[in-house]
């Protein structure tokens, strides 16, 4: 498959601190790709440099297998964390200026700025001047602004955050959608669960390293470690938990489902099988759920990060 | 190039459309108009308040001397001992008493609650003076008349080298149009200095510094936020000129010219008794290298300003708010101060001296003081020449240390920045 940014061995230092140690990442073309990391981790210098804000120390970025210029930031959006418009400026005036900057011309952006305002409901703004709008509504500009041009490349630092969750609802599906029709994107977050719903590929940067990459089924895949969640209905609770095999290193946790089910998870070890187990625990009582506990985002963002120290 | 036209073109108007900047703009002729005018109305109503001053004059000698003027009252005390005299004229409330105790040699004091003004003091003297003196005259038997024949008063006639008359103003006059046009170009140095400071700060706190960032390269940014806040000054300057001329003109004649004269005009008016001398400071005027200040000003007054505007946007990338620029104006307030002074004492003394020369090649103050040598000595081509291009190429040096302060001050936020870390930065 072909990416569309590649980053090969970036590195990026301020004075003595390392911000990027030898970074490299591959963000196929069309993919949602999720920059995780702690704060501090690297995320936003990598972003910077992709911008063309600050220049590597060593390394270098291709963009559709070009080596990045400064002709290609028009290929490139960017929102930022750190959000931020021309307070006193009129909402139309403003997108023009910065979708001009990017190298469209006045009529371009006009054009382009009238679809938007009417998709998003933002007519009748063009005149308003920034500070005379909500936080959601100028999210919504800072969103036209990263847009508008329609990059190749977007790139969003905390996208929701600010937006309620019908703005934020809505971001989320003109993001996918422009997914669809080509784009890619690179979606730097805290937020694990828009990750496990949005993203398909994953970075995790920790301390200036890439400490995982991959296809975000991949690096699930990777962290299976058979445990089970599972549901019984017993004479008695305590004795069936007593009674479960210490093999199986059960530990009661809840479930939804019925209320005064025996809830808990197990960790099957190398050699029992899946049917064994069922075998054993059905002996117990009667059977109501029995599935894989595929970890999440967030547990293997945690666990990783945790390892590393 | 296309992006630094755009960029140049939002600063201005978003500077030309700020209503702060619109009302200064058309306020600020009409607040100076009117403060000439109030100080010239107030001026006015002073020299009408009538002084009334006793006198007591135990010689007999000198109160003849003294005879009401519009300003004046004397009340003359007589037969009183000085101590009642001071307690009389302390409680009818008079502006002061003269005692004048002795002749020859005379002994007069001057008692009063305010210290009496030099002029004031002077003019009692001087009438002392000249009676005394006359007196001594006599008593050697000196005819005064002998005195007043042979008195001879030579008005010296000033020409320079090339033949060319000149007026006494003379130096009034240069210092006039020198120190006028250094200290309009120290203003606008700090005034749009500010400006761009505070449009560099603006841009930071609200974070929009990253979008146009990732669309165009810093520099182009600090380039535009400078010509287009200077074009915007140079506008607002442009109408003033404009408007307060028209003003002036418009209140002049509604006024009549009298209105218009501040006392310091009516001195120097008084001092042009007939045409020949208003021709002389004509010619004056006409002698002063009139077109090569204005080229020069213009020369110094770009690169003076670049230069300075260069450092503000510095001084704005670096911090987070505005009051924590105080402890980074002081270096750009000083050479100012410095030029200024430098300009009016150094120069004035001597244009071809050490220090004025020094000073004239040192960039930070050389536009301020080239500037104020220029009327005041043949100023060589060579050495205006050598001082703006030692300016111009430490504008490009000081423009590219400032863009590295400012790509990095840009995107730093919450940090107090100090001298330590801005010279960390420089490396980056």
């Amino acid at each position: 498959m072909k990416n569309t940014l590649e980053a090969r061995n970036i590195t990026k230092r301020y004075g003595d601190f390392t911000a990027l140690n030898h970074v490299n990442i591959a963000v196929p073309k069309g993919s949602v790709y999720g920059l995780l990391g702690p704060n501090g981790a690297g995320k936003t210098s990598l972003i910077r440099i992709i911008n063309q804000i600050t220049m590597p120390d060593g390394g270098e970025i291709l963009l559709n297998g070009e080596p990045l210029e400064p002709k290609h930031i028009a290929q490139i959006g960017y929102m930022p964390e750190e959000r931020g418009l021309y307070k006193s400026m009129k909402v139309g005036e403003q997108c023009i200026y910065l979708a001009m900057l990017k190298g469209l011309t006045k009529a371009e952006a006009k054009a382009k700025l009238e679809y938007w305002f009417d998709r998003l409901g933002m007519q009748g703004w063009w005149n308003k001047k920034l500070q005379e709008l909500s936080k959601g509504m100028a999210q919504k500009v800072q969103f036209i602004v990263t847009v508008m041009h329609e990059p190749d490349l977007l790139i969003f630092d905390e996208p929701f955050s600010g937006f309620d969750p019908v703005n934020a609802n809505l971001i989320k599906d003109e993001i996918l959608k422009l997914r669809d029709q080509g784009a890619t994107i690179i979606f730097s977050t805290h937020r694990m669960e828009s990750v496990e719903e949005m993203c398909d590929h994953i970075a995790l940067i920790n301390k200036s390293n890439v400490v995982l990459s991959g296809k975000l089924n991949d690096v699930k895949q990777q962290f299976r470690n058979r445990e089970y969640a599972v549901s019984l209905i017993t004479p008695n609770n305590d004795q069936a938990m007593a009674a479960i095999p210490s093999m199986y290193n059960a530990m009661q946790i809840d479930l939804a489902g019925l209320d005064n089910t025996l809830d808990f998870k197990i960790k099957l070890p190398e050699e029992v099988s899946i049917s064994q187990s069922l075998n054993d625990l059905t002996k117990l009582g009667e059977l109501t759920h029995y599935s894989e506990m595929i970890p999440s985002v967030n547990d293997i963002f945690i666990k990783t990060v945790k390892q590393d120290g | 190039m296309d992006k630094l036209w755009l960029i140049i073109k939002r600063e201005y108007l978003n500077k030309v459309r700020n209503r702060t900047f619109i009302i200064m703009t058309f306020v600020s002729p009409l607040i100076f108009v009117g403060v000439a005018l109030l100080v010239g109305f107030l001026t006015s109503i002073n020299n009408d308040t009538v002084r009334e001053i006793a006198v007591l004059d135990e010689t007999g000698d000198y109160a003849p001397l003294f005879k009401d003027t519009k300003r004046t009252d004397y009340i003359f005390i007589e037969n009183e001992d000085i101590k009642t005299a001071i307690t009389a004229s302390e409680t009818a409330d008079y502006y002061g008493l003269l005692y004048i105790k002795d002749k020859r040699p005379v002994e007069a004091t001057f008692y009063s609650d305010d210290a009496p003004s030099m002029e004031y003091i002077n003019d009692i003297e001087e009438r002392i003076n000249k009676k005394a003196t006359e007196d001594n005259l006599i008593a050697r038997n000196i005819s005064l008349q002998v005195i007043q024949e042979t008195k001879v008063e030579t008005d010296l006639k000033l020409q320079n080298y090339t033949g060319v008359q000149t007026s006494k103003a003379n130096g009034w006059i240069k210092m006039a149009f020198g120190g006028g046009a250094g200290y309009l170009l120290m203003m606008f140095i700090i005034i749009y200095g500010n400006m761009v400071m505070r449009s560099v700060i603006e841009e930071k706190t609200n974070r929009i510094i990253e979008i146009i960032i990732s669309s165009v390269k810093p520099i182009y940014l600090m380039i535009g936020k400078i010509t287009g806040t200077s074009l915007a000054g140079i506008t607002q300057f442009l109408i003033w000129v404009v408007v307060g001329g028209i003003l002036f003109t418009v209140l002049s004649v509604i006024l009549g010219p009298e209105a218009m004269q501040s006392p310091g005009n009516e001195v120097a008016m008084g001092q042009l008794e007939n045409m020949d001398k208003m021709q002389l400071m004509i010619n004056d005027v006409m002698q002063l290298p009139l077109l090569k200040l204005v080229i020069c000003f213009f020369i110094y007054f770009i690169g003076g300003y670049f230069l300075y505007a260069a450092i503000y946007t510095a001084i704005g990338a670096a911090v987070d708010n505005e009051t924590d620029t105080q402890q980074f104006m002081l270096p750009v307030i000083l050479p100012l101060i410095l030029s200024i002074y430098v300009g009016f004492f150094s120069v004035m003394e001597s244009p071809h001296g050490t220090v004025a020369v020094i000073f004239s090649y040192i960039p930070l103050t050389s536009p301020i003081v080239m500037l104020m040598r220029i009327p005041f000595g043949d100023i060589a081509y060579w050495e205006i020449i050598v001082s703006m291009l030692l300016l111009y190429t430490s504008i490009f040096g000081v423009a590219w240390l400032a863009s590295k302060i400012y790509r990095v001050g840009i995107l730093m936020y919450g940090k107090k920045t100090n001298w330590k870390e801005l010279y960390k930065w420089l490396k980056y």
